[in-house]
């Protein structure tokens, strides 16, 4: 079974990266851009079956590796 | 004193940290690699050394933090042992979990890589007792992701409880208050982006460094 994890920086931690790529698009002339938030997206295959399982197992190995949990949150997604 | 250097993929100041040990204690530290699950008996002190573990992948240090020695590392600072992180090794303690907060990308997105000047923000800790606190001290500084932040709680404690080691002159990476390390609790862990043991020679264009590891033997020799 094949889930996502969408990773975000929590609300109100800054995101250096993010300030740049907004900066970058207003040079490229895109206007109103309020505000960009980089995360990252890990795709997992596993051998479980059982959806809840599954999402169960993804959030296990998102809160002991995948995600700072200090400044990220997460959320898992079924493929 | 006996000392010990934990190595892992993608470590590059593991070899230098090693002859920083070795010139103020005389005695090469054990070299301990990151799939060993023991710590040599009696060690004093563990130093988790810069570089880029990993390749950096994932997070700075995340990879690095789940190794197998780590679980050793965890029960040795549980018993008071001492720690010293530096740089990437700063970030492996925090992704640990043995000091608070986060190190983000650098607020100017540059790798920053020069001679920093640092104040010694407290005198307290087998580390910088040798310091008066308010010294100003030259360490080199090398790395992508040192931005230094915490939430409030963290933020408090930290200034409350004197567990901030050094801050920067002149803030080159967005740190939150300044720090560029800090203490654990039981002030025996220390993490610090900027590597005395690259500026402990004249030859290598400073010395300040031999004096950081000079006072911490002087302290752990008399004790």
């Amino acid at each position: 079974m094949k889930l996502r994890v969408h990773i975000m920086l929590k609300p109100g931690v800054l995101d250096p990266q993010g300030e740049a790529v907004r900066h970058a698009l207003g040079t490229l002339g895109f206007d109103g851009v309020n505000g960009v938030r980089q995360g990252k997206v890990i795709e997992l295959d596993l051998a479980e079956t059982d959806e809840a399982k599954a999402v169960e197992a993804a959030s296990a190995m998102a809160e002991k590796l995948l995600v700072n949990m200090v400044i990220e949150s997460y959320r898992v997604e079924v493929a | 004193m006996k000392t010990a250097v934990i190595t892992f993929p993608g470590s590059n100041c593991d070899r230098d940290m090693q002859v920083a040990l070795e010139r103020a204690t005389g005695k090469a530290p054990v070299q301990v690699w990151h799939k060993d699950t023991s710590l040599p008996d009696g060690v004093d002190l563990v130093s988790v050394p810069g570089g880029f573990s990993f390749g950096d992948y994932l997070r700075c240090g995340a990879i690095a933090a789940r190794a197998p020695i780590m679980d050793e590392l965890v029960k040795f600072a549980e018993r008071g042992g001492l720690i010293l992180g530096v740089c990437n090794g700063f970030q492996i303690l925090i992704e640990a979990g043995l000091l608070p907060g986060a190190l983000m990308r650098n607020a100017g997105l540059k790798y920053v890589c020069k001679p920093q000047a640092l104040t010694v923000a407290t005198a307290d800790s087998a580390f910088t007792s040798a310091y008066a606190k308010g010294e100003t001290v030259t360490y080199a500084i090398a790395h992508h992701d040192g931005n230094y932040i915490a939430d409030d709680e963290t933020r408090d404690r930290l200034s409350g409880e004197d567990r901030i080691a050094f801050t920067y002159q002149g803030n080159p990476n967005g740190s939150m208050d300044d720090i560029a390390g800090i203490l654990s609790d039981n002030r025996r862990v220390l993490g610090m982006m900027p590597h005395p043991e690259r500026l402990n020679d004249p030859q290598l264009g400073g010395n300040d460094g031999s004096r950081f590891f000079e006072g911490l033997t002087g302290v752990l020799a008399s004790v």
